[in-house]
């Protein structure tokens, strides 16, 4: 692998045991690194609004991004649609510090994605299994997330994914070295990419959690269950008093495993978002992209 | 001999790693009752020096860092735990803990697009592979600052008496010697009669 995604792959490293936050404004921006957000997600519309304007949701406004780059000194990451590497190249002319190749924004390509090895730029994407995992990771992504489910501040989808994939993980584990080659045949991922599962016991990527995460508690659930950092998307903005969450998410990452303090952090954090229940959803944005 | 490496966020696990590979007791730092008077020195992760600031203060660890800082603990601080150690931060009215009387300027490569890699003299080490990940910059030493290493004619390592500073990673490269030269400093403190 080239020198490109060693660095790439190394940036997430730097953000690992962080919060990574939705925002939609410079101001929004602001108020997320004043909490303590280790890198901020642009993007028009947070995953909740896109989910309740429905229609086509695609790329933001590059003047947009630029405004939230010159706002604060932490990493910028913005979104583009499965598939769409023309977004994906206007998004590295405007230097972005990592591309979300997100299910989140209606799919350009029910086919193919991003051919990202092509890229200078990193990019982060979303998978809800093992094999997507992996194949992304084939396809040049330096970074992983579950992909949970969006602007629905229900947690059980992320811990769902979150499990699955580390089941799948110590099931490589416990495989025989010689049937390794029918496990990657069975993934539809390349044989080196087990070999390294098989070898070290992790994704040889960073993996965050993402996708329904609304409170203290629910960070540090995902964190107990290995995750190495969060993304909150709508959970922060969509709730009564953003700063002192995010705040309190923040914390929650560092210290997971400490209730005491996260029994501190969990109170008089005002309305968390409503949130809608995995039943009551109409589009499933995780089965976008496998 | 312990280190204590700072948990609070970033690469803390690869620091812990290359301690681990040397056979040196560590402990992770997460909060104050972590960070008591059995450790012999201290290393701040690269991350993110914004929130690491910040969790210092909420986890109340900054106070007592700070005083075995002024005691002279010895500390290696890189890239992000070379922020925090800074007595001045370019266009910045506020610096951290501060302990080492250098000016230092964040994000100086640019984006990611500017972080890089790169081999360099180390002075003392020899060559030594370097990671850059949107690095600062060292603009310029105080007195009893010594310059370690240079890229493109920038100090991109520094030491005082007690304090090592680093703008690259050298924790995320297998190369352990920038670690072994800071137990050096660690050894060499411990036997130096106490301020």
């Amino acid at each position: 692998m080239s020198n490109r995604y060693e660095l790439n792959k190394n940036l997430a490293q730097m953000l690992k045991g962080g919060v990574i936050m939705d925002v939609t404004t410079p101001e929004q921006a602001k108020i997320a690194e004043e909490a303590g957000a280790c890198a901020v997600m642009a993007l028009e519309r947070i995953p909740a609004d896109i989910r309740a304007a429905g229609g086509v949701s695609r790329m933001s406004d590059p003047k947009m991004i630029r405004g939230i780059q010159q706002a604060v000194s932490i990493p910028v990451m913005a979104k583009v649609r499965i598939g769409h590497f023309a977004e994906a190249q206007i998004l590295q002319a405007i230097e972005i510090d990592y591309i979300d190749e997100s299910e989140v924004l209606s799919p350009a390509d029910d086919l193919y994605h991003i051919d990202k090895t092509k890229f200078d730029v990193p990019f982060v994407c979303g998978a809800k299994n093992l094999g997507e995992a992996l194949r992304r990771i084939a396809e040049g992504a330096s970074m992983i997330r579950t992909k949970g489910e969006p602007g629905t501040g229900d947690v059980v989808q992320a811990v769902r994914h979150m499990r699955l994939i580390n089941r799948q993980i110590r099931e490589i584990q416990n495989t025989r070295e010689d049937e390794l080659f029918h496990t990657a045949k069975e993934l539809q991922v390349p044989y080196e990419l087990v070999r390294s599962v098989f070898e070290t016991g992790r994704l040889p990527v960073v993996n965050f959690a993402a996708g329904g995460i609304a409170t203290p508690a629910d960070a540090a659930l995902m964190m107990q269950l290995g995750a190495e950092g969060v993304f909150v998307g709508s959970g922060i903005f969509k709730s009564g008093n953003p700063a002192k969450r995010a705040r309190a998410i923040v914390q929650a990452v560092t210290n997971y495993n400490d209730p005491v303090l996260l029994a501190e952090l969990s109170e008089d954090l005002g309305e968390a978002m409503v949130g809608i229940n995995e039943q009551e959803i109409e589009l499933l944005m995780a089965e976008r992209g496998i | 001999m312990k280190i204590g490496v700072l948990a609070l966020q970033g690469g803390f696990a690869e620091h812990i790693a290359a301690l681990n590979k040397l056979g040196i007791p560590c402990v992770e730092i997460r909060k104050k009752a972590d960070f008591d008077d059995s450790l012999d020195a201290l290393i701040l992760p690269g991350g993110e020096s914004t929130v690491v600031g910040k969790l210092l203060h909420q986890t109340e660890l900054f106070d007592p860092i700070q005083e075995r800082i002024q005691k002279e603990m010895p500390v290696w601080g890189t890239c992000a735990g070379l922020i925090l150690l800074a007595d001045t931060i370019v266009n910045e009215p506020n610096s951290y803990l501060r302990g080492i009387d250098l000016t230092v300027r964040r994000n100086a490569y640019g984006r990611q697009l500017g972080s890089f890699y790169t081999q360099e003299e180390f002075r003392g080490i020899g060559k030594i592979p370097m990671t850059f990940i949107r690095a600062p910059l060292i603009e310029s030493v105080g007195k009893g600052v010594t310059p370690l290493s240079f890229y493109d004619g920038k100090i991109t390592a520094a030491e005082n008496d007690t304090i090592l500073v680093t703008t690259f990673h050298p924790e995320l490269t297998d190369d352990t010697r920038v670690l072994e030269y800071f137990l050096r400093k660690v050894k060499q403190q411990a036997i130096r009669p106490s301020a």
